[in-house]
């Protein structure tokens, strides 16, 4: 009771109190978002709730974008990044144009598959979150620090539904570094990762094709091809390629490539020796 | 404090039904983005199964000279979705402070763009059942169109369907405004041929979808302002 007249009493005497939010002299950032916020329904189970109403077999099916290939390798040039752009939603194709590499700041890559949202929200949350560790430390944060960042906040949510499967990389003190983080909890360095329900396809062209002492275009090459053969033979992988090279200046966008032009190029092509 | 309830009587868990909160309204909503103009189109027929619930019900909604959102689904969660929008630019829960009267200036199209992803978003465990399409114009004044999945994925655009017709007017629009498959090369095209093709593609759809049809509400978005024009389809 005393606790309720209290919190009254104190709230009517300063209306605009900073606990509140709208106080703007008291307003922090950083202490404002420190956790993001969900709504959550009043059922005893939200999870199954959650669960039944994004299954296929629901009436009115809540259908979240899907389906991916994306690679991203090590080599002594840096890393090339190279994605797919296709997103569907079951069966129908939603999207032919999305954007999987998402860009954290000028210096870390993140990449696309699974839930699109999840990927999304949750990397814009970590460049967020990367850019408070600048101002608070006066230098850049590790790749290493900033892909546990992200598998730590997604792991609290572990069970819940969300769906992401990522590569940080990104250039540090350390050099180039790739790290594979999903939304089970796992986090693995790497030289060579293929994320998605292409991903398949691409491990076997990118395999195949690998050197670490390749050039840049060669790298940038391998990368789109094993791109392409996946989008070729997987359904849910489609629409162009855009490929990305990290190197020690940051990030560079190294251009998209139409599936369809690239199919009639590397068919006019000769065969390559494989065995 | 004395229970009114026997405590002999044994205690079990609360039975709860099926919490089944989402319906399908149908409907179909499109944006088409032009050079220095933005076309928000949606038909007007809210239906629930096999029957007609009402025959003029806006699915667009004009947020500011410059953006009009348009919404599709659940007409309930849009409906909330519209007016927490509005309630935002005014004063915002993302940036917990009163936009319009903290900034002194109305949202851009980008920034109502980021904020809808993240009101989207924190329904992710209990989603909007809503599919939504911004149109508007962006700070140098060309045509935008932002598009969301129901929890928040977005990207901007030139042209977009959603909503119960969008399987059918999508492949035109693909074909129409990106000229794909086509000989000819992709070119920037006048408000009035988007026009057309918009009105073309609701009464097509309206010949094929149940949930299509009635009216067809058309806002022209310029940087004049936000013009609505009017247009009947078909009513059954």
């Amino acid at each position: 009771m005393d606790a309720l007249v209290s919190k009254y009493a104190h709230s009517s005497a300063s209306p605009l109190d900073s606990s509140e939010g709208f106080s703007q002299a008291g307003f922090d950032a950083a202490q404002q978002f420190a956790l993001p916020m969900f709504d959550i329904p009043m059922v005893s189970n939200p999870i199954d709730f959650l669960r039944a109403h994004t299954d296929p077999s629901a009436e009115n099916r809540i259908r979240i974008q899907h389906g991916t290939t994306t690679l991203a390798f090590k080599f002594q040039g840096g890393i090339v990044v190279a994605v797919d752009s296709r997103a569907s939603g079951g069966s129908y194709i939603a999207s032919q144009t999305v954007k999987k590499v998402i860009e954290i700041n000028p210096y870390l890559l993140g990449t696309m598959a699974g839930g699109a949202a999840d990927c999304q929200y949750w990397e814009r949350e970590l460049g967020r979150r990367c850019r408070l560790y600048e101002l608070r430390n006066k230098e850049r944060i590790s790749v290493a620090a900033a892909s546990k960042i992200l598998s730590n906040m997604v792991y609290d949510y572990k069970g819940m539904g969300l769906s992401m499967g990522t590569m940080i990389t990104g250039w540090d003190k350390t050099g180039p570094a790739l790290y594979y983080v999903d939304s089970d909890g796992s986090r693995l360095k790497g030289e060579r990762f293929s994320v998605g329900s292409g991903s398949t396809f691409a491990y076997g062209v990118l395999d195949t094709g690998y050197d670490f002492d390749m050039s840049v275009d060669d790298a940038i090459a391998l990368g789109k091809r094993s791109i392409y053969h996946a989008c070729h033979r997987d359904a849910y992988s489609g629409g162009s390629v855009n490929v990305f090279h990290v190197k020690e200046s940051g990030w560079e966008f190294k251009g998209n490539f139409d599936f369809d032009k690239l199919h009639w190029d590397y068919q006019a092509q000769p065969k390559g020796q494989i065995v | 404090m004395m229970s009114t309830v026997p405590s002999e009587l044994p205690v079990t868990a609360p039975i709860e039904h099926r919490f089944d909160p989402y319906v399908d309204n149908g409907g179909t909503l499109l944006s088409i983005a032009g050079k220095d103009f933005c076309v928000v189109a949606a038909d007007t027929r809210l239906s629930e199964g096999y029957s007609i619930h009402t025959r003029y019900v806006p699915k667009s909604v004009k947020l500011s000279d410059k953006t009009v959102i348009s919404m599709g689904g659940c007409y309930a969660d849009c409906l909330t979705l519209t007016k927490r929008i509005q309630q935002n630019m005014e004063a915002s829960l993302v940036a917990p402070m009163w936009y319009r009267h903290a900034h002194g200036k109305t949202m851009s199209t980008a920034a109502i763009a980021q904020m809808l992803s993240i009101m989207l978003y924190q329904k992710r465990f209990f989603p909007f059942y809503s599919w939504c399409i911004l149109g508007g114009l962006d700070e140098e004044g060309r045509g935008a169109v932002y598009t969301y999945d129901p929890v928040g994925s977005y990207e901007r655009e030139a042209c977009r369907c959603a909503g119960s017709a969008s399987s059918l007017i999508q492949p035109f629009l693909d074909n129409q405004i990106n000229f794909k498959n086509q000989a000819s090369e992709r070119r920037e095209l006048s408000l009035d041929q988007v026009l057309r093709i918009t009105k073309d593609s609701f009464t097509s759809a309206t010949e094929r979808d149940i949930y299509t049809g009635d009216y067809l509400e058309i806002f022209v978005i310029t940087s004049n302002g936000v013009e609505l024009q009017k247009m009947g389809l078909k009513k059954d």
